[in-house]
């Protein structure tokens, strides 16, 4: 690891850390009440299911529209097992645990639906991973287990604003890592062009499958948070509509942009609150924000880049040397250097 | 033994048979060129000998190994890597990124050493880095190894294109019309970094070309290709007075 990369992480963690501390104050003093925490937390959820389905469409490149099948999963694989279990063991190790049983449920269930739906490419995958995330939604409404329709209810309270930022900040360092690799490198040649990816040895099929586990597997922990936040959960929350709200975070951030995701998350959760007071107009005002900003910026907030502290010190640097320079020549007399 | 052996090679579409009862050998270190005029079949012989299609009949034994069947990556990992006829390169991805895609398999570490960053992970990231700047060094391309493979000028994303084909450590590489689209000067370079791999590397080559005069200065054996089948085969002199071949390019 080189000093500019450790300065980097140091810089990150700063600013990580500074976030939380600050948002712990304000919610010690009132500033941010219980009805704004829970908007917090809810950015918290949408990040981690964001970010993870941004690893299957903006890195991999392949477009899918079952991401809230996956979350249903987690969520509901996760609640059983601590209402089974509540009581039993402190909450935070009854929690860790739920999330783990709902990553690794959804990420088998990812593995059984990405094997056979991975071959398809474009609008093809799109409608088969619809279709998957339907029939989950289906099959946990009509089995006696999950509650069916009514509902499952009894799931202890144990998610948390401190739990859900660490759990989406860890899911963040994994997923940059991650793309941050030989294995990184591997999915993203899948997404540029997949038949020259197989031309210099990629194994194609592997890296699918791997990075729509993934995503899977950290939609189901999104989802668990969720379960364990809420403490009821309701099959028709998880529909397509779930997983286009998800798609829209991605697409408004930046495809292959964990950082977009992130603001992106945090404008597309607030902006429906926010609005609530304009009521019917409400969910037009957001869709047409959501136009405008595909007409005008069509590749995302943050393009396919990571924003970096790096990147904005350098840039800052190169706007304020430009300045100097222009004064330093003053007025009209500026010809430089020219022979 | 020769290194690259195709036998009998056919393919169908629907009733168009594409390539007929095509034979090949290449031995090691040769340079092979391959042509014929539109549509008479060498990106099709391509993409048999490279995985992308499966002959309809015939074999193809690669270091007297069959390949048909095995997936693209498999046929890479034997030791054959190509290059396409209209480039593919990973366009929003860095040169140096390029490079090191396909440079992947000699980087041994797993997924948890890449989220962990295990030793063996900055190990072997080191050894990528310097590596493929090495490799980049050979092309006279490191100037660009931050550059995106997009922004490159045309004659410059042939040549990564080829580099990259490299890195995968090929036996035997197989190039489909580097000089389609080129300007003489591009193609003089192409030219340069043809007898370049040859001096740096111990491999075979195979050529498809539409130029004949380039193939002929060049490659120690030519095959020609004209409705899937081959018309003629052997030095650049016997196929330059062959008189199929005359009658294929210059006319009846
Ligand atoms: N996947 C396919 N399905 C149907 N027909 C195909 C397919 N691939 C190639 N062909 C046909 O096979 C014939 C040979 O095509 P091929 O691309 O191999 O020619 P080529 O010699 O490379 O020509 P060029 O010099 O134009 O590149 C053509 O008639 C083409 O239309
Ligand atoms: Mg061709």
């Amino acid at each position: 690891m080189n000093n500019k990369m450790l300065k980097n992480y140091a810089i990150n963690l700063a600013v990580v850390i500074l976030i939380f501390t600050g948002l712990m104050g304000m919610m010690a003093t009132g500033m941010l009440n219980k009805y704004h925490q829970g908007i917090i937390i809810f950015i918290l959820i949408n990040v981690i299911l964001a970010s993870s389905l941004n690893l299957v469409t903006g890195f991999l490149g392949q477009l899918t529209l079952g991401h809230a099948g996956f979350m249903a999963v987690g969520a509901y694989a996760s609640a059983l097992f601590s209402v089974a279990l509540k009581g039993q063991m402190p909450n935070l190790l009854l929690l860790i645990i739920s999330l783990i049983i709902g990553g690794i449920a959804a990420s088998i269930v990812g593995i059984v639906i990405g094997i056979p739906a991975l071959r398809l490419r474009g609008d093809y995958l799109a409608i088969i991973t619809l279709g998957f995330g339907e029939v989950i939604r289906v099959v946990i409404n009509n089995i006696k287990i999950t509650g069916g329709a009514q509902g499952l209810t009894g799931i202890p309270r144990i998610a948390s604003f401190q739990s859900a930022f660490w759990i989406a900040a860890l899911v963040i360092l994994v997923l940059y890592r991650l793309t941050h690799s030989k294995q990184g490198r591997a999915i993203l040649s899948i997404r540029e062009d997949e038949v020259a990816a197989e031309a210099v040895g990629v194994r194609t099929t592997y890296y699918k499958v791997l990075g729509f586990a993934i995503a899977a597997g950290f939609a189901g922990v999104g989802g668990g948070l969720y379960a364990h936040y809420i403490a009821f959960l309701d099959p028709n929350t998880f529909g397509f509509m779930r997983s286009v709200e998800i798609l829209v975070i991605v697409v408004l951030g930046g495809m292959g942009s964990l950082t977009g995701t992130i603001v992106a998350a945090t404008v597309l959760t607030i902006l429906p609150e926010a609005l609530r007071g304009f009521s019917d107009f409400r969910m037009l005002l957001y869709s047409f924000m959501l136009i405008v900003m595909m007409l005008f910026r069509p590749q995302g907030l943050f393009g396919t880049g990571e924003f970096s502290w790096q990147t904005l010190y350098d840039r800052t640097k190169l706007v304020h040397s430009a300045l100097r320079k222009r004064e330093k020549r003053g007025g009209i007399d500026g010809s430089t250097g020219s022979k | 033994m020769a290194l690259l052996e195709a036998n009998n090679i056919s393919i169908q579409f629907g009733g168009l048979k594409a390539v007929d009862n095509f034979n090949l050998q290449i031995n090691d270190k040769e340079l092979v060129g391959l042509i014929g005029p539109n549509g008479a079949g060498k990106t099709t012989v391509f993409n048999m000998l490279t995985g992308v299609y499966m002959p309809t009949e015939g074999d193809i034994a690669l270091d007297g190994r069959s390949i048909v069947g095995k997936k693209p990556y498999e046929i890479v990992k034997m030791g054959a890597s190509r290059t396409f006829q209209n480039i593919r390169l990973f366009k929003e991805l860095t040169v140096l990124e390029n490079i090191k895609i396909a440079y992947h398999h000699d980087l041994h570490y797993s997924t948890l050493s890449s989220i962990l960053r295990l030793p063996s992970f900055w190990k072997y990231e080191k050894l990528a880095e310097e590596a493929c700047l090495e490799f980049l060094d050979i092309f006279e391309m490191r100037e660009y190894a931050d550059t995106l493979a997009k922004n490159l000028p045309y004659g410059k994303q042939r040549k990564l294109e080829i580099a990259r084909a490299l890195a995968t450590k090929p036996k035997i590489l197989m190039l489909d019309e580097p000089a389609a689209g080129m300007n003489p000067q591009e193609t003089h370079e192409l030219m340069e970094t043809i007898s370049l791999i040859r001096k740096n590397f111990n491999i075979a080559i195979l050529l498809i070309e539409h130029d004949m005069s380039l193939v002929m200065g060049i490659c120690e054996k030519i095959v020609v290709l004209d409705y899937g089948k081959v018309i003629a085969q052997g030095t650049a002199e016997e196929t330059k007075n062959n008189k199929d071949v005359i009658r294929v390019y210059l006319g009846e």
